[in-house]
Protein backbone atom coordinates (compact mmCIF):
# COMPACT_ATOMS: atom_id res chain seq x y z
CA UNK A 1 0.00 0.00 0.00
CA UNK A 2 1.38 3.41 -0.99
CA UNK A 3 1.89 6.04 1.67
CA UNK A 4 -1.25 7.87 2.85
CA UNK A 5 -1.19 11.56 1.97
CA UNK A 6 -4.71 12.50 3.05
CA UNK A 7 -7.01 10.86 5.58
CA UNK A 8 -10.62 11.80 6.27
CA UNK A 9 -11.75 10.62 9.69
CA UNK A 10 -15.52 10.82 9.97
CA UNK A 11 -15.24 14.41 8.83
CA UNK A 12 -18.21 16.77 8.56
CA UNK A 13 -17.69 20.11 6.85
CA UNK A 14 -20.29 22.81 6.46
CA UNK A 15 -21.53 26.31 6.97
CA UNK A 16 -23.48 27.63 9.96
CA UNK A 17 -23.67 24.12 11.46
CA UNK A 18 -25.40 22.80 8.30
CA UNK A 19 -23.30 19.97 6.89
CA UNK A 20 -22.19 20.22 3.26
CA UNK A 21 -20.01 17.11 3.57
CA UNK A 22 -21.46 14.67 6.09
CA UNK A 23 -19.45 11.93 7.84
CA UNK A 24 -16.82 11.19 5.22
CA UNK A 25 -14.14 8.66 6.01
CA UNK A 26 -11.39 7.36 3.76
CA UNK A 27 -7.78 7.73 2.76
CA UNK A 28 -5.98 8.99 -0.30
CA UNK A 29 -2.71 7.26 -1.16
CA UNK A 30 0.25 8.96 -2.79
CA UNK A 31 -0.01 9.12 -6.56
CA UNK A 32 -3.75 8.48 -6.79
CA UNK A 33 -5.79 10.21 -9.50
CA UNK A 34 -9.26 10.67 -8.02
CA UNK A 35 -12.38 12.26 -9.48
CA UNK A 36 -14.86 13.76 -7.01
CA UNK A 37 -18.31 13.54 -8.56
CA UNK A 38 -21.84 14.33 -7.43
CA UNK A 39 -24.80 16.62 -8.10
CA UNK A 40 -24.68 20.39 -7.51
CA UNK A 41 -24.67 21.06 -3.79
CA UNK A 42 -23.11 17.68 -3.00
CA UNK A 43 -20.25 19.23 -1.05
CA UNK A 44 -17.49 18.65 -3.58
CA UNK A 45 -16.03 22.17 -3.47
CA UNK A 46 -16.49 22.24 0.30
CA UNK A 47 -14.44 19.06 0.55
CA UNK A 48 -11.53 20.63 -1.35
CA UNK A 49 -11.72 23.74 0.84
CA UNK A 50 -11.55 21.45 3.86
CA UNK A 51 -8.47 19.71 2.46
CA UNK A 52 -6.84 23.11 1.89
CA UNK A 53 -7.63 24.10 5.48
CA UNK A 54 -9.72 27.06 4.28
CA UNK A 55 -12.67 25.59 6.19
CA UNK A 56 -12.43 23.88 9.59
CA UNK A 57 -14.38 20.65 10.08
CA UNK A 58 -17.59 20.87 12.13
CA UNK A 59 -16.58 17.47 13.47
CA UNK A 60 -14.08 14.74 12.66
CA UNK A 61 -10.71 15.55 11.16
CA UNK A 62 -8.69 15.70 7.97
CA UNK A 63 -5.07 14.59 8.19
CA UNK A 64 -2.90 16.25 5.56
CA UNK A 65 0.80 16.98 5.15
CA UNK A 66 1.99 19.47 7.78
CA UNK A 67 3.86 21.35 5.13
CA UNK A 68 1.21 23.27 3.19
CA UNK A 69 3.72 23.68 0.36
CA UNK A 70 2.82 20.22 -0.79
CA UNK A 71 -0.76 21.13 -1.77
CA UNK A 72 -1.81 23.28 -4.73
CA UNK A 73 -5.41 24.30 -5.26
CA UNK A 74 -7.29 25.64 -8.26
CA UNK A 75 -10.70 26.82 -7.03
CA UNK A 76 -13.88 26.67 -9.07
CA UNK A 77 -14.07 29.60 -11.51
CA UNK A 78 -10.97 30.93 -9.75
CA UNK A 79 -11.77 34.27 -8.16
CA UNK A 80 -9.26 36.03 -10.36
CA UNK A 81 -10.05 39.69 -11.02
CA UNK A 82 -9.76 39.66 -14.81
CA UNK A 83 -9.77 43.45 -15.01
CA UNK A 84 -6.58 43.64 -12.94
CA UNK A 85 -3.62 44.96 -14.96
CA UNK A 86 -1.36 41.90 -14.70
CA UNK A 87 0.09 39.87 -17.56
CA UNK A 88 0.25 36.13 -18.20
CA UNK A 89 3.94 35.90 -17.29
CA UNK A 90 3.40 37.47 -13.86
CA UNK A 91 0.30 35.38 -13.10
CA UNK A 92 2.25 32.20 -13.90
CA UNK A 93 5.26 33.45 -11.89
CA UNK A 94 2.99 33.65 -8.82
CA UNK A 95 3.31 29.86 -8.72
CA UNK A 96 6.79 30.45 -7.26
CA UNK A 97 5.26 32.13 -4.19
CA UNK A 98 6.11 29.40 -1.70
CA UNK A 99 9.78 29.73 -2.57
CA UNK A 100 10.14 33.45 -3.21
CA UNK A 101 7.75 34.73 -0.53
CA UNK A 102 7.65 38.48 0.02
CA UNK A 103 11.04 39.54 -1.23
CA UNK A 104 12.78 36.56 -2.85
CA UNK A 105 14.08 37.12 -6.35
CA UNK A 106 13.30 35.17 -9.51
CA UNK A 107 16.45 33.39 -10.75
CA UNK A 108 17.43 32.62 -14.32
CA UNK A 109 16.44 28.98 -13.73
CA UNK A 110 13.03 30.19 -12.48
CA UNK A 111 12.55 32.27 -15.60
CA UNK A 112 13.32 29.24 -17.72
CA UNK A 113 10.78 27.21 -15.75
CA UNK A 114 8.15 29.93 -16.20
CA UNK A 115 8.78 29.97 -19.96
CA UNK A 116 8.57 26.16 -20.04
CA UNK A 117 5.28 26.17 -18.07
CA UNK A 118 3.74 28.77 -20.38
CA UNK A 119 4.87 26.72 -23.34
CA UNK A 120 3.53 23.47 -21.82
CA UNK A 121 -0.01 24.91 -21.69
CA UNK A 122 0.25 26.24 -25.25
CA UNK A 123 0.41 29.95 -24.42
CA UNK A 124 3.68 30.77 -26.20
CA UNK A 125 3.64 34.38 -27.32
CA UNK A 126 1.01 35.36 -24.72
CA UNK A 127 3.53 36.26 -21.99
CA UNK A 128 2.96 40.02 -22.11
CA UNK A 129 -0.78 39.89 -22.70
CA UNK A 130 -2.84 41.21 -19.78
CA UNK A 131 -5.22 38.61 -18.39
CA UNK A 132 -8.23 40.74 -19.28
CA UNK A 133 -7.57 40.03 -22.97
CA UNK A 134 -7.56 36.23 -22.59
CA UNK A 135 -10.44 33.93 -23.47
CA UNK A 136 -11.85 31.64 -20.77
CA UNK A 137 -9.82 28.73 -22.10
CA UNK A 138 -6.59 30.73 -22.29
CA UNK A 139 -7.11 31.95 -18.72
CA UNK A 140 -7.55 28.37 -17.50
CA UNK A 141 -4.38 27.38 -19.39
CA UNK A 142 -2.52 30.20 -17.62
CA UNK A 143 -3.81 28.98 -14.24
CA UNK A 144 -2.66 25.44 -15.08
CA UNK A 145 0.78 26.88 -15.91
CA UNK A 146 0.76 28.45 -12.45
CA UNK A 147 -0.06 25.02 -10.97
CA UNK A 148 2.95 23.62 -12.88
CA UNK A 149 5.13 26.26 -11.22
CA UNK A 150 3.81 25.32 -7.77
CA UNK A 151 5.36 21.88 -8.19
CA UNK A 152 3.03 20.48 -5.49
CA UNK A 153 2.69 16.88 -4.42
CA UNK A 154 -1.06 17.10 -4.02
CA UNK A 155 -3.11 19.01 -6.60
CA UNK A 156 -6.76 19.91 -6.00
CA UNK A 157 -8.80 20.98 -9.03
CA UNK A 158 -12.36 22.26 -8.65
CA UNK A 159 -14.30 21.87 -11.91
CA UNK A 160 -11.20 22.70 -13.95
CA UNK A 161 -12.74 21.93 -17.34
CA UNK A 162 -16.09 23.70 -17.03
CA UNK A 163 -16.97 25.86 -20.06
CA UNK A 164 -13.85 24.85 -21.99
CA UNK A 165 -13.73 23.58 -25.58
CA UNK A 166 -12.68 20.03 -26.43
CA UNK A 167 -9.14 20.95 -27.52
CA UNK A 168 -8.44 22.84 -24.29
CA UNK A 169 -9.85 20.01 -22.17
CA UNK A 170 -7.69 17.53 -24.09
CA UNK A 171 -4.53 19.60 -23.51
CA UNK A 172 -5.24 20.19 -19.84
CA UNK A 173 -6.22 16.59 -19.11
CA UNK A 174 -2.87 15.61 -20.66
CA UNK A 175 -1.21 17.76 -17.98
CA UNK A 176 -3.28 16.06 -15.27
CA UNK A 177 -2.14 12.67 -16.59
CA UNK A 178 1.44 13.92 -16.66
CA UNK A 179 1.15 14.83 -12.96
CA UNK A 180 -0.28 11.38 -12.28
CA UNK A 181 2.65 9.84 -14.17
CA UNK A 182 5.08 11.86 -12.01
CA UNK A 183 3.57 10.30 -8.88
CA UNK A 184 1.66 13.39 -7.77
CA UNK A 185 -1.73 12.98 -6.12
CA UNK A 186 -4.63 14.67 -7.93
CA UNK A 187 -8.19 15.21 -6.70
CA UNK A 188 -10.44 16.79 -9.32
CA UNK A 189 -14.09 17.79 -8.97
CA UNK A 190 -15.73 16.92 -12.28
CA UNK A 191 -19.20 16.73 -13.80
CA UNK A 192 -18.35 15.08 -17.13
CA UNK A 193 -18.72 11.40 -16.24
CA UNK A 194 -17.40 10.25 -19.63
CA UNK A 195 -14.21 12.18 -18.96
CA UNK A 196 -14.00 10.62 -15.50
CA UNK A 197 -14.48 7.09 -16.87
CA UNK A 198 -11.83 7.70 -19.54
CA UNK A 199 -9.09 9.27 -17.43
CA UNK A 200 -9.66 8.81 -13.69
CA UNK A 201 -8.95 5.39 -12.16
CA UNK A 202 -10.72 6.19 -8.86
CA UNK A 203 -13.84 8.16 -7.98
CA UNK A 204 -15.51 9.50 -4.86
CA UNK A 205 -19.22 9.89 -5.47
CA UNK A 206 -20.44 12.46 -2.99
CA UNK A 207 -23.97 13.61 -2.24
CA UNK A 208 -23.31 15.43 0.99
CA UNK A 209 -22.75 11.99 2.51
CA UNK A 210 -20.39 9.73 0.57
CA UNK A 211 -22.31 7.38 -1.75
CA UNK A 212 -19.32 5.28 -2.74
CA UNK A 213 -15.57 5.63 -3.06
CA UNK A 214 -13.40 3.26 -5.08
CA UNK A 215 -12.69 2.07 -8.61
CA UNK A 216 -14.42 4.43 -11.03
CA UNK A 217 -16.20 1.61 -12.86
CA UNK A 218 -17.69 0.28 -9.64
CA UNK A 219 -18.66 3.74 -8.33
CA UNK A 220 -20.31 5.36 -11.34
CA UNK A 221 -23.16 2.85 -11.68
CA UNK A 222 -26.69 3.93 -12.63
CA UNK A 223 -28.03 2.96 -9.20
CA UNK A 224 -25.33 4.95 -7.35
CA UNK A 225 -25.98 8.00 -9.54
CA UNK A 226 -29.73 7.88 -8.85
CA UNK A 227 -29.03 7.47 -5.14
CA UNK A 228 -26.71 10.50 -5.21
CA UNK A 229 -29.34 12.65 -6.89
CA UNK A 230 -31.93 11.85 -4.21
CA UNK A 231 -29.58 12.35 -1.29
CA UNK A 232 -28.67 15.86 -2.27
CA UNK A 233 -31.99 17.61 -1.69
CA UNK A 234 -31.89 17.58 2.10
CA UNK A 235 -30.98 21.09 3.36
CA UNK A 236 -33.32 21.85 6.24
CA UNK A 237 -33.50 25.20 8.04
CA UNK A 238 -35.03 23.52 11.12
CA UNK A 239 -32.87 20.37 11.15
CA UNK A 240 -32.11 18.77 14.51
CA UNK A 241 -28.60 18.19 15.80
CA UNK A 242 -26.96 15.20 14.11
CA UNK A 243 -27.54 11.96 16.10
CA UNK A 244 -24.48 10.27 14.61
CA UNK A 245 -22.31 13.02 16.03
CA UNK A 246 -23.86 12.59 19.48
CA UNK A 247 -23.24 8.83 19.30
CA UNK A 248 -19.63 9.42 18.29
CA UNK B 1 4.27 87.41 -16.99
CA UNK B 2 7.39 85.36 -17.70
CA UNK B 3 7.52 81.61 -17.15
CA UNK B 4 9.87 82.31 -14.25
CA UNK B 5 7.30 84.53 -12.56
CA UNK B 6 4.60 82.02 -13.29
CA UNK B 7 6.24 78.78 -12.16
CA UNK B 8 9.41 79.46 -10.19
CA UNK B 9 9.14 82.81 -8.45
CA UNK B 10 6.37 81.85 -5.99
CA UNK B 11 8.54 78.99 -4.69
CA UNK B 12 11.81 80.92 -4.90
CA UNK B 13 10.49 83.91 -3.02
CA UNK B 14 8.30 82.44 -0.32
CA UNK B 15 9.31 79.97 2.33
CA UNK B 16 5.70 78.89 2.95
CA UNK B 17 5.33 77.97 -0.74
CA UNK B 18 8.48 75.86 -0.62
CA UNK B 19 7.18 74.06 2.45
CA UNK B 20 3.85 73.50 0.74
CA UNK B 21 5.71 72.15 -2.31
CA UNK B 22 7.60 69.61 -0.22
CA UNK B 23 4.34 68.71 1.56
CA UNK B 24 2.29 68.04 -1.57
CA UNK B 25 5.08 66.09 -3.29
CA UNK B 26 5.52 63.90 -0.19
CA UNK B 27 1.76 63.38 -0.03
CA UNK B 28 1.63 62.50 -3.73
CA UNK B 29 4.42 59.92 -3.41
CA UNK B 30 2.51 58.00 -0.73
CA UNK B 31 -1.04 58.59 -1.88
CA UNK B 32 -0.40 57.67 -5.54
CA UNK B 33 0.32 53.94 -5.15
CA UNK B 34 -2.18 53.58 -2.29
CA UNK B 35 -4.90 55.16 -4.41
CA UNK B 36 -4.12 52.76 -7.27
CA UNK B 37 -4.42 49.74 -4.97
CA UNK B 38 -7.68 51.10 -3.50
CA UNK B 39 -9.11 51.58 -6.96
CA UNK B 40 -8.05 48.10 -8.10
CA UNK B 41 -9.63 46.64 -4.95
CA UNK B 42 -12.82 48.52 -5.78
CA UNK B 43 -12.41 50.43 -2.52
CA UNK B 44 -12.50 53.90 -4.09
CA UNK B 45 -15.32 54.99 -1.81
CA UNK B 46 -13.84 53.31 1.25
CA UNK B 47 -11.26 56.11 1.41
CA UNK B 48 -14.06 58.62 1.73
CA UNK B 49 -15.67 56.61 4.50
CA UNK B 50 -12.33 56.42 6.27
CA UNK B 51 -11.88 60.18 6.00
CA UNK B 52 -15.24 60.62 7.72
CA UNK B 53 -14.06 58.21 10.41
CA UNK B 54 -10.90 60.20 11.06
CA UNK B 55 -12.69 63.52 11.37
CA UNK B 56 -14.21 62.89 14.83
CA UNK B 57 -10.87 61.64 16.17
CA UNK B 58 -9.11 64.75 14.99
CA UNK B 59 -11.93 66.87 16.39
CA UNK B 60 -11.62 65.25 19.79
CA UNK B 61 -7.85 65.87 19.70
CA UNK B 62 -8.59 69.49 18.84
CA UNK B 63 -11.07 69.77 21.74
CA UNK B 64 -8.62 68.29 24.18
CA UNK B 65 -5.54 70.27 23.21
CA UNK B 66 -6.50 72.93 20.69
CA UNK B 67 -4.68 73.24 17.38
CA UNK B 68 -2.05 70.77 18.51
CA UNK B 69 -0.44 68.60 15.83
CA UNK B 70 0.26 65.71 18.15
CA UNK B 71 -3.21 65.54 19.73
CA UNK B 72 -5.07 65.85 16.44
CA UNK B 73 -2.84 63.30 14.74
CA UNK B 74 -3.22 60.79 17.55
CA UNK B 75 -6.98 61.38 17.63
CA UNK B 76 -7.26 60.88 13.88
CA UNK B 77 -5.06 57.79 13.92
CA UNK B 78 -6.97 56.17 16.79
CA UNK B 79 -10.36 56.79 15.18
CA UNK B 80 -9.12 55.75 11.73
CA UNK B 81 -7.41 52.56 12.92
CA UNK B 82 -10.38 51.60 15.10
CA UNK B 83 -12.74 51.90 12.15
CA UNK B 84 -10.42 50.36 9.53
CA UNK B 85 -9.27 47.44 11.63
CA UNK B 86 -12.70 46.90 13.21
CA UNK B 87 -14.41 46.83 9.80
CA UNK B 88 -11.65 44.67 8.29
CA UNK B 89 -11.85 42.20 11.19
CA UNK B 90 -15.67 41.98 11.10
CA UNK B 91 -15.60 41.42 7.33
CA UNK B 92 -13.15 38.56 7.70
CA UNK B 93 -14.63 36.95 10.81
CA UNK B 94 -18.30 37.08 9.75
CA UNK B 95 -20.32 36.78 6.57
CA UNK B 96 -20.58 40.58 6.29
CA UNK B 97 -18.93 42.25 3.30
CA UNK B 98 -16.31 44.88 4.02
CA UNK B 99 -18.21 47.82 2.49
CA UNK B 100 -21.17 47.25 4.81
CA UNK B 101 -18.93 46.77 7.86
CA UNK B 102 -17.02 49.93 7.00
CA UNK B 103 -20.24 51.92 6.60
CA UNK B 104 -21.44 50.72 10.00
CA UNK B 105 -18.16 51.57 11.73
CA UNK B 106 -17.59 54.98 10.18
CA UNK B 107 -21.16 56.11 10.85
CA UNK B 108 -20.77 55.17 14.52
CA UNK B 109 -17.43 56.98 14.64
CA UNK B 110 -18.92 60.08 13.03
CA UNK B 111 -21.89 60.13 15.41
CA UNK B 112 -19.62 59.60 18.39
CA UNK B 113 -17.45 62.50 17.27
CA UNK B 114 -20.41 64.83 16.88
CA UNK B 115 -21.72 63.73 20.29
CA UNK B 116 -18.37 64.41 21.99
CA UNK B 117 -18.05 67.81 20.37
CA UNK B 118 -21.56 68.83 21.39
CA UNK B 119 -21.13 67.55 24.97
CA UNK B 120 -18.14 69.79 25.30
CA UNK B 121 -20.47 72.59 24.28
CA UNK B 122 -17.85 74.74 22.65
CA UNK B 123 -18.17 76.45 19.32
CA UNK B 124 -15.12 74.89 17.78
CA UNK B 125 -13.61 76.16 14.60
CA UNK B 126 -12.93 72.96 12.74
CA UNK B 127 -12.11 74.61 9.43
CA UNK B 128 -8.53 73.51 9.84
CA UNK B 129 -9.54 69.87 10.08
CA UNK B 130 -12.03 70.16 7.26
CA UNK B 131 -9.95 72.06 4.74
CA UNK B 132 -6.36 71.92 5.94
CA UNK B 133 -3.70 74.58 5.79
CA UNK B 134 -1.19 73.58 3.18
CA UNK B 135 0.25 77.10 3.11
CA UNK B 136 0.99 77.03 6.83
CA UNK B 137 2.93 73.80 7.28
CA UNK B 138 5.32 74.16 10.20
CA UNK B 139 8.36 71.92 10.75
CA UNK B 140 6.66 69.23 12.85
CA UNK B 141 3.74 68.97 10.40
CA UNK B 142 6.08 68.74 7.44
CA UNK B 143 8.10 66.07 9.21
CA UNK B 144 4.90 64.15 9.91
CA UNK B 145 3.84 64.28 6.25
CA UNK B 146 7.28 63.27 4.98
CA UNK B 147 7.48 60.55 7.64
CA UNK B 148 4.10 59.13 6.61
CA UNK B 149 5.20 59.15 2.99
CA UNK B 150 8.47 57.36 3.82
CA UNK B 151 6.74 54.72 5.96
CA UNK B 152 4.16 54.19 3.20
CA UNK B 153 6.73 53.67 0.47
CA UNK B 154 8.88 51.34 2.58
CA UNK B 155 5.85 49.29 3.65
CA UNK B 156 4.58 49.08 0.09
CA UNK B 157 8.01 47.97 -1.10
CA UNK B 158 8.05 45.09 1.39
CA UNK B 159 4.39 44.04 1.06
CA UNK B 160 3.87 44.83 -2.63
CA UNK B 161 3.56 41.19 -3.70
CA UNK B 162 0.86 40.11 -1.23
CA UNK B 163 -0.98 43.41 -1.73
CA UNK B 164 -1.11 42.84 -5.47
CA UNK B 165 -2.01 39.16 -5.20
CA UNK B 166 -4.72 40.01 -2.67
CA UNK B 167 -6.29 42.21 -5.34
CA UNK B 168 -5.89 39.96 -8.34
CA UNK B 169 -6.47 36.51 -6.84
CA UNK B 170 -7.27 36.46 -3.11
CA UNK B 171 -8.16 32.76 -3.28
CA UNK B 172 -4.66 31.92 -4.50
CA UNK B 173 -3.07 34.00 -1.74
CA UNK B 174 -5.14 32.13 0.86
CA UNK B 175 -4.00 28.82 -0.60
CA UNK B 176 -0.28 29.62 -0.49
CA UNK B 177 0.10 31.95 2.45
CA UNK B 178 -1.45 33.30 5.60
CA UNK B 179 -0.28 36.79 4.68
CA UNK B 180 -3.69 37.82 3.29
CA UNK B 181 -5.41 39.14 6.41
CA UNK B 182 -2.37 40.87 7.97
CA UNK B 183 -1.52 42.41 4.59
CA UNK B 184 -5.04 43.74 4.23
CA UNK B 185 -4.97 45.25 7.71
CA UNK B 186 -1.56 46.84 7.06
CA UNK B 187 -2.96 48.26 3.84
CA UNK B 188 -5.94 49.79 5.67
CA UNK B 189 -3.52 51.20 8.24
CA UNK B 190 -1.51 52.82 5.42
CA UNK B 191 -4.72 54.38 4.08
CA UNK B 192 -5.45 55.85 7.52
CA UNK B 193 -1.86 57.07 7.94
CA UNK B 194 -1.93 58.84 4.58
CA UNK B 195 -5.32 60.40 5.27
CA UNK B 196 -4.11 61.65 8.63
CA UNK B 197 -0.94 62.96 6.98
CA UNK B 198 -3.05 64.55 4.29
CA UNK B 199 -5.56 66.23 6.56
CA UNK B 200 -3.05 68.73 7.91
CA UNK B 201 -2.46 69.96 4.37
CA UNK B 202 -5.76 69.38 2.63
CA UNK B 203 -8.29 68.59 5.33
CA UNK B 204 -9.79 65.18 6.04
CA UNK B 205 -12.28 65.16 3.20
CA UNK B 206 -10.04 66.55 0.49
CA UNK B 207 -7.13 64.28 1.46
CA UNK B 208 -9.00 61.41 -0.19
CA UNK B 209 -8.98 63.42 -3.40
CA UNK B 210 -5.21 63.28 -3.73
CA UNK B 211 -5.45 59.51 -3.30
CA UNK B 212 -8.32 58.61 -5.63
CA UNK B 213 -8.34 61.21 -8.42
CA UNK B 214 -4.77 60.52 -9.63
CA UNK B 215 -5.44 56.75 -9.52
CA UNK B 216 -8.65 57.13 -11.51
CA UNK B 217 -6.84 59.42 -13.96
CA UNK B 218 -3.99 56.95 -14.42
CA UNK B 219 -6.43 54.21 -15.47
CA UNK B 220 -6.98 56.11 -18.74
CA UNK B 221 -3.27 56.32 -19.55
CA UNK B 222 -1.62 53.13 -18.35
CA UNK B 223 -2.46 49.46 -18.68
CA UNK B 224 0.14 47.76 -16.50
CA UNK B 225 0.51 48.12 -12.78
CA UNK B 226 3.92 49.79 -12.67
CA UNK B 227 2.89 52.40 -15.23
CA UNK B 228 -0.38 52.94 -13.34
CA UNK B 229 1.46 53.67 -10.10
CA UNK B 230 4.02 55.95 -11.77
CA UNK B 231 1.28 57.86 -13.61
CA UNK B 232 -0.76 58.23 -10.42
CA UNK B 233 2.26 59.58 -8.51
CA UNK B 234 3.02 61.96 -11.36
CA UNK B 235 -0.58 63.20 -11.49
CA UNK B 236 -0.75 63.56 -7.69
CA UNK B 237 2.51 65.51 -7.43
CA UNK B 238 1.72 67.52 -10.58
CA UNK B 239 -1.74 68.44 -9.26
CA UNK B 240 -0.14 69.49 -5.99
CA UNK B 241 2.37 71.79 -7.69
CA UNK B 242 -0.08 73.26 -10.22
CA UNK B 243 -2.75 73.60 -7.54
CA UNK B 244 -0.36 75.58 -5.34
CA UNK B 245 0.51 77.88 -8.26
CA UNK B 246 -3.17 78.37 -9.12
CA UNK B 247 -3.90 79.14 -5.50
CA UNK B 248 -0.98 81.60 -5.34
CA UNK B 249 -1.74 83.46 -8.55
CA UNK B 250 -5.52 83.57 -8.28
CA UNK B 251 -5.71 83.98 -4.53
CA UNK B 252 -7.99 80.97 -4.04
CA UNK B 253 -7.78 78.41 -1.18
CA UNK B 254 -4.96 75.97 -1.87
CA UNK B 255 -6.51 72.65 -0.73
CA UNK B 256 -9.53 72.81 -3.04
CA UNK B 257 -7.32 74.22 -5.82
CA UNK B 258 -5.05 71.16 -5.67
CA UNK B 259 -7.99 68.74 -5.73
CA UNK B 260 -9.70 70.68 -8.52
CA UNK B 261 -6.56 70.46 -10.65
CA UNK B 262 -6.53 66.69 -10.04
CA UNK B 263 -10.24 66.69 -10.93
CA UNK B 264 -9.46 68.58 -14.12
CA UNK B 265 -6.82 65.98 -15.03
CA UNK B 266 -9.42 63.28 -14.44
CA UNK B 267 -12.08 64.91 -16.63
CA UNK B 268 -9.52 65.48 -19.38
CA UNK B 269 -8.46 61.83 -19.17
CA UNK B 270 -12.04 60.56 -19.32
CA UNK B 271 -12.39 62.52 -22.54
CA UNK B 272 -9.07 62.01 -24.33
CA UNK B 273 -7.31 59.19 -22.44
CA UNK B 274 -5.81 56.62 -24.85
CA UNK B 275 -7.11 53.68 -22.81
CA UNK B 276 -10.89 53.66 -22.95
CA UNK B 277 -11.31 57.45 -23.22
CA UNK B 278 -14.62 58.70 -24.64
CA UNK B 279 -13.16 60.47 -27.67
CA UNK B 280 -11.27 57.41 -28.81
CA UNK B 281 -14.41 55.31 -28.51
CA UNK B 282 -16.44 57.74 -30.54
CA UNK B 283 -13.82 58.05 -33.25
CA UNK B 284 -14.76 55.86 -36.22
CA UNK B 285 -11.80 53.57 -36.79
CA UNK B 286 -11.51 50.43 -38.90
CA UNK B 287 -11.30 47.22 -36.97
CA UNK B 288 -8.08 45.22 -36.96
CA UNK B 289 -7.33 41.94 -38.70
CA UNK B 290 -6.55 39.95 -35.56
Amino acid sequence: MAEEVLAFRNVTLGYDRHPAVHHLSGVVARGELIAVCGPNGAGKSTLLKGVMGLLSPLSGSIARPDDGRRIAYLPQAAEVDRSFPINVYDIVALGLWRRTGLLGGVSRADRERIAAAISAVGLDGFERRTIGTLSGGQMQRALFARLLMQDAEIILLDEPFTALDAATVRDLIALVERWHGEGRTVLAVLHDLELVRAHFPRTLLLARSPVEWGETRAVLTPSNLIKARHMCEAWDESAHACEAERAA
Amino acid sequence: MSPYDLFIAPFAEFDFMRRALVGVIALGLGAGPIGVLMMLRRMSLAGDAMAHAILPGAAVGFLAAGLNLFAMTIGGLVAGFAVAIGAGAVARATQMKEDAALAAFYLVSLALGVMLVSLRGSNVDLLHVLFGTVLALDDPTLLLIVGVSTVSMLTLAVLWRPMVVECVDPGFLRSVSRAGTPTHLVFLALVVLNLVGGFHALGTLLAVGLMMLPAATARFWASDLTALVLTAVLVACGSGVIGLLVSYHLGVPSGPAIILVAGGAYVLSVLVGPIGGILLRLMPRRHLEA
